[in-house]
Formats: structure tokens, sequence, C-alpha cells
């Protein structure tokens, strides 16, 4: 399918403020002044844009603890972000989810989450909303290979093949679940065909490749649309960092990751791709590359200076009465 | 007023509900039942047909029949509640919360605080609750005090058909998650119970006796041991007030506290183990803020510290009974500094 100029500006706009917004989240984090930990997305991007930008806002998306780059591919305000992972009164959850939980319902976002396998039975969920109300909109759960043997994870695949729900399940295989290769934690070696052995399509895309996420994704949230129900695809990725910001990465040498910094940069192939075929020039993503870092820069000085929550926000929003 | 059992008045409170506004789906293992089946769809309508029926008003769209995977039933209710629907979905004992804790806990209690009050979940998780059915370890405990403990659940515990109608129908309303725990051999008690639709409030205790004596505090099954104790005292000349609070989170402080400043002494009953449960909370709450009115310190009536025995005789033993009510309420009354 051949992408209009917007799109592809778009999609390229996105990814490249998903690295950036990374990359000076990783800087910001060793400077001192992130509580908790941070689990960074940098070298998945072309996952989360090819799959969202099939969806519209009143469609939903589950997502992971590195759930930063689904949120910024799903719509959410960036700098509302930066200000959440600094745990300030603006942030979009006001300071009181952070890195693991920013959510945004509005923009169907619904949520990052702490918990491995957490997010496929929601995410069920709001197909479940979505059929049977008739919105004729989809869900989208983001897992990793660490959460694609979580129990949750395959009681969500049945229960959306059961009900034939207009479920997407994306598992964004970036080889490791915290420091163990997913080639001895995914006893069969395949993750797309134990979502098979569900009854669901799944296939395997290579998500160096935007272009080659973006065509299956289209295909199976094409597919939920038209009420033909779930299916699952696996995202071959790599990660740029360790598992959190500080992960001494010991179960990998440095020149492994500068190699796959090389080889395996799916905005660099974008990049390539795009020039090389000339449907964008070289000074279009260079420009957009500028916007996204001075963008990235304001929402950093602005989360560094922003005040944290008021002492009474500690006891709100627990109940919507009580 | 028609008398119904607690059964009928609960699928009354579903059916009615359902009626009234199409967002209200049932989910779970059984609810209706027999699909895929040579036999009769709706066989079940329920593990002890409470919901019987509501699939012949409402179809499978709404009354949804699911595998027996309780992460996948309390995490997808918790999903659709948050993005528009009003799910009733059963646990259908309540111990299995050890296979979906994270669901519900982790999950659905948490999203409104985590997203910084942007989330609704209006979510009822109907389960049973209780001994007494020869059904051992792990089908019969009271684990209410747990659901009780984590910010962001409500819990009811109702003791009678007339309570149980107004209360779901409540919390089919509520627009946060609430844990709806039904007693398993209560089903058949019968009340008076209107046809309309009303609402009971959470947080508001019953007075289900009148006394000036002793304060006994009791939950779900316990409160009808606690009349049948109270019935033997009164002819002992000693005169008990039952406080059923109906929720226990949210608990009416208040209510407790009046009571007990009117008689100076409190018995609670819990079905539940003892360790950091109602009573504990109960006890503490008064001495803490009733400290001044008591004549004897507060008494616990529970379950022991062990899980549910299989044998009839152990059972029998294990539920608190009409006669160490009894018991305790003379012991407090005896009391002398």
């Amino acid at each position: 399918m051949q992408l209009s100029r917007d799109t592809l500006l778009k999609a390229y706009r996105q990814m490249s403020t998903i690295r950036h917004f990374e990359e000076r989240v990783q800087e910001e984090f060793a400077k001192g002044g992130i509580p908790g930990f941070v689990h960074l997305y940098a070298g998945e991007e072309a996952s989360a844009v090819g799959t969202c930008l099939h969806l519209s806002p009143q469609d939903y998306i589950a997502s992971t603890h590195r759930g930063h780059g689904h949120s910024i591919a799903k719509g959410c305000d960036v700098e509302r972000m930066m200000l959440e992972i600094f745990g300030r009164k603006e942030g979009l959850c006001g300071g009181k989810g952070g890195s693991m939980h920013i959510a945004d319902l509005g923009q169907g976002m619904l949520g990052a989450n702490g918990i491995v396998g957490g997010a496929p039975p929601l995410a069920v969920g709001a197909a479940l909303s979505a059929k049977t109300l008739g919105k004729g909109t989809v869900a989208v759960a983001f897992t990793g290979d660490g959460g694609s043997s979580q129990g949750t994870t395959f009681e969500a695949l049945n229960l959306a093949v059961v009900l034939r729900l207009p479920v997407i399940f994306v598992f964004e295989n970036n080889e490791y679940g915290e420091s163990t290769g997913w080639r001895y934690h995914v006893g069969s070696g395949d993750i797309a065909a134990r979502a098979a052995g569900f009854g669901l399509p799944a296939v395997k895309v290579n998500g160096d490749d935007f272009f080659a996420v973006h065509e299956a994704a289209g295909e199976a949230i094409a597919r939920a649309r038209e009420g033909k129900g779930p299916s699952a695809i696996e995202i071959e990725t790599v990660r740029f960092f360790g598992h959190h910001s500080g992960d001494a990465q010991r179960y990998r040498s440095r020149e492994a990751v500068v190699k796959l910094r090389g080889e395996r940069d799916c905005i660099k192939n974008f990049r390539t791709r795009v020039t090389e075929a000339s449907l964008l020039e070289k000074s279009d993503l260079d420009g957009i590359d500028d916007e996204v870092a001075s963008l990235i820069d304001r929402a950093v000085a602005q989360a560094r200076a922003a005040p944290p929550p008021e002492d009474g926000a500690l006891l709100t929003d627990v109940y919507v009465s009580y | 007023m028609p008398e119904k059992s607690i059964r009928q008045a609960i699928n009354e409170a579903l059916a009615q509900e359902m009626r009234r506004d199409p967002r209200v789906v049932v989910i779970g293992e059984d609810v209706a039942g027999g699909a895929a089946t040579e036999g009769e769809r709706d066989c079940a309508g329920g593990v002890l047909g409470v919901t019987k029926g509501l699939f012949a008003e409402f179809g499978d769209a709404r009354v949804i029949d699911t595998p027996i995977t309780e992460s996948a039933i309390m995490g997808a209710a918790a999903g659709a509640a948050a993005t528009g629907l009003r799910p009733v979905a059963e646990l259908m004992f309540c111990d299995f919360l050890g296979v979906c804790f994270d669901q519900i806990f982790n999950q659905a209690a948490k999203f409104r605080y985590m997203f910084g009050g942007k989330a609704r979940t209006p979510l009822v998780i109907r389960t049973m609750i209780g001994a007494g059915r020869g059904s051992a370890a792990q089908h019969s405990q009271s684990l209410y005090h747990i659901f009780t403990s984590v910010p962001g659940l409500k819990c009811v515990v109702p003791s009678n058909a007339y309570d149980a109608k107004g209360l779901l129908i409540e919390a089919i309303r509520d627009d946060d998650p609430v844990v709806f725990c039904e007693h398993k051999l209560m089903y058949d008690l019968k009340c008076e119970v209107p046809d309309e639709p009303y609402r009971i409030p959470f947080g508001e205790a019953a007075v289900v006796r009148e006394g000036e004596d002793v304060s006994i505090v009791a939950l779900s099954r316990m409160v009808h041991y606690s009349l049948e104790a109270a019935e033997t005292l009164a002819r002992e000349g000693i005169e008990c007030e039952i406080i059923d609070p109906r929720t226990t989170s949210p608990l009416d402080e208040e209510g407790i506290l009046e009571s007990v400043e009117h008689t100076g002494r409190l018995v609670i009953v819990d079905e539940a183990t003892p360790r950091c449960g109602l009573a504990v909370d109960i006890a503490a709450l008064v001495a803490d803020k009733a400290f001044a009115a008591l004549k004897a310190p507060p008494k616990r009536v529970t379950a022991p510290f062990t899980p549910v025995p299989f044998a009839p005789s152990l059972e029998k033993l294990y539920i608190p009974s009409p006669e160490r009510i009894a018991g305790a309420v003379r012991e407090v009354v005896r009391y002398r500094r």
C-alpha cells in the first residue's frame, strides 16, 4: 500500500518524537530528578507507530510497563507525559501514576501497566464494550515477549476467540524478558505460532521495517472492524536500552548494542526507504527532527520547573464517591 | 408486600437494571450455561440459579458465558467498565479470588487513582462466601476482609433479601468497583421485598434489633445467628442491640460508635478468620473512638485461624454458633474491672 505524504510525515514525526523522548528521559534520569525507574522504548518505535496509525481516539490500546512509545503513538500530550514522568501536578495523571501508569482515556489510552500480562484482559474488555455497544471500534493489547507467557495473556486470547471480539494482540518481541533471553523463556520459541494455537490468525513481522508493521497491523485491524474477530501479530524488534534505565545489561555487550543501533534501527531504515524512493526529502525529515528536539527541550525544562502535586492530592481520586 | 428469597431479589435487581440501562451486562462462567451442548441453553443460570432467566430476556450479547478463566472474566469486565459498559461479573466462589486478584486489585481498583481521577470503573463483582455446605477449604471462605482492605474497592455483604435487592441496584448504579458478597447458604431466605426498584445507600448500617445492654456487630449469616443468641439472652434479662453494617467499605463507623456509646459493651461476630479481619477492624475503631464508653473489653467471635474443614462435625465447630455468640455476650456483661 502506498502511503500518502501526510501519513509518512506523521509516522516519521511520531517515531522521531518517541526516540527523542526516550533518549532524553534516559539522560534526565541519569542526572536525577525523575523518581522511581523508567523502561525505555527506543528501538521499537515502528511497532507502536505502525499499529496506532490505523487507530482513532475512539479505539483503545492497553500497554505495558514500557509504555511511553504507545502513549505518544496513541496521541497523548508529550509535554504532559514528561510532567507525569517527573511526578508533577500538571502531569497527565496528576503526578499520581508516573511512567508505568501513563493513561489518557480521552485518547483511548487505557494505561501503561506495571503488571506484566496485566493489559490483555483489559483490552479484551474494551473490545467487549465496542462489540456490545456496537461502536465499530477496536482494541489493541500491547504485550512483550515476557508477557506473552503470562496466564492472563492466554486467558485473554482464548476469551477473545470465544466471544469473537474486535481485539488485536501485538506481541513486541524485543528479545529479552528483563535480563533473560526470549529463546529461553518462550518455551515453544515461537510466540506467533503459540497465539495461533488459540484459534486466531497470527503473523510474525520484522519490527525494524515500519512498512511491514503498518501493513500487518492494518490487515488485523481491518479484520477486527469488519467483525471477523481477533488476530495476533508478533513484532520482532529490539530495545536499545536495558530493561530499565540504569540496567547494567551484563547479558549483552556494549558492542552488541552499538551493532543493534547500526543495523536494526527502524527510524534509520524508514529514512533510507522514503528518501531513496523520493517519497520525502531529507530536509523534510531533518526539519521534523529539529521541531521534535525543541518540543522535548521545552517539555523537560517545563517539567523540571513545575510544582509537585499539592499534599491534598494524596487523598483524592480513590473513588468517584465514598 | 410479596415475600422473596435472596435469590429472587438478586435476580429481580439484575433484570430491572438490565431493562433500565442497556450498558448493564452479566458476564461469567455458566451465567446462562449450556452453550455448545446438545442440551438446554440457559440450563444453569449461575451455579446456584441466581441469574436464571436473564438469558431468555436479554440474550447472549448481555448474558455472556465465559470459559472458566477468572482473570479473563475480571480483567475483561474491568476493561469494559472503563470503556462504557456497566458489567456485573460473577466470581463464582470468592475463593477463586486467588486466580484473578491482580485484575481486581491492581487494575480495576487502582485505575482512578493511578490515572489522576480520570477513570470511572462501574464494575460489580458478584461472589459467593460462606462455610456450611461441606465444600471444604477452597469453596467456603468469607474473604470480604481482603476486598475491604483495598483502597478503590467497595464491599457489600447483605444479610437479607430486602437489603440484597436495594444494595445490588445501588452497586450497579455506582461508578466505582463494588464487590457484592452473597452467602451461599442464604439464597432461600425470604423476607418482604418490594416489586419496584429501590436503592439502599452504602455506608449505612441497619439496626436489626434494639437493646440496652450489649451491641453486637454482625455480617451476613452471622446476623441471623446473633438474632438467635439475642432471643436466648433476652430470656436471661440481657437485651442485645444488633448492628448489621451491610457494607464493609464504606463502613458506617458512626452507626457502630453510636450503638456502643449507648450500650457500653461490644461483641463482633464474623464468619471470617480472626487475623486482620472486620472483627479486628471494628474492635480497633471502638477502642480508638469510644474507649470512654466501654464497660468491658470488646469481644470477637470469629472462625478459628484455620482453613475451612470438610468433615461436617469440624465444619460446625468452625462456624461461629449462636451458643458461642451468647457465651461472648454473657462474658462482657459479667465483666468487672
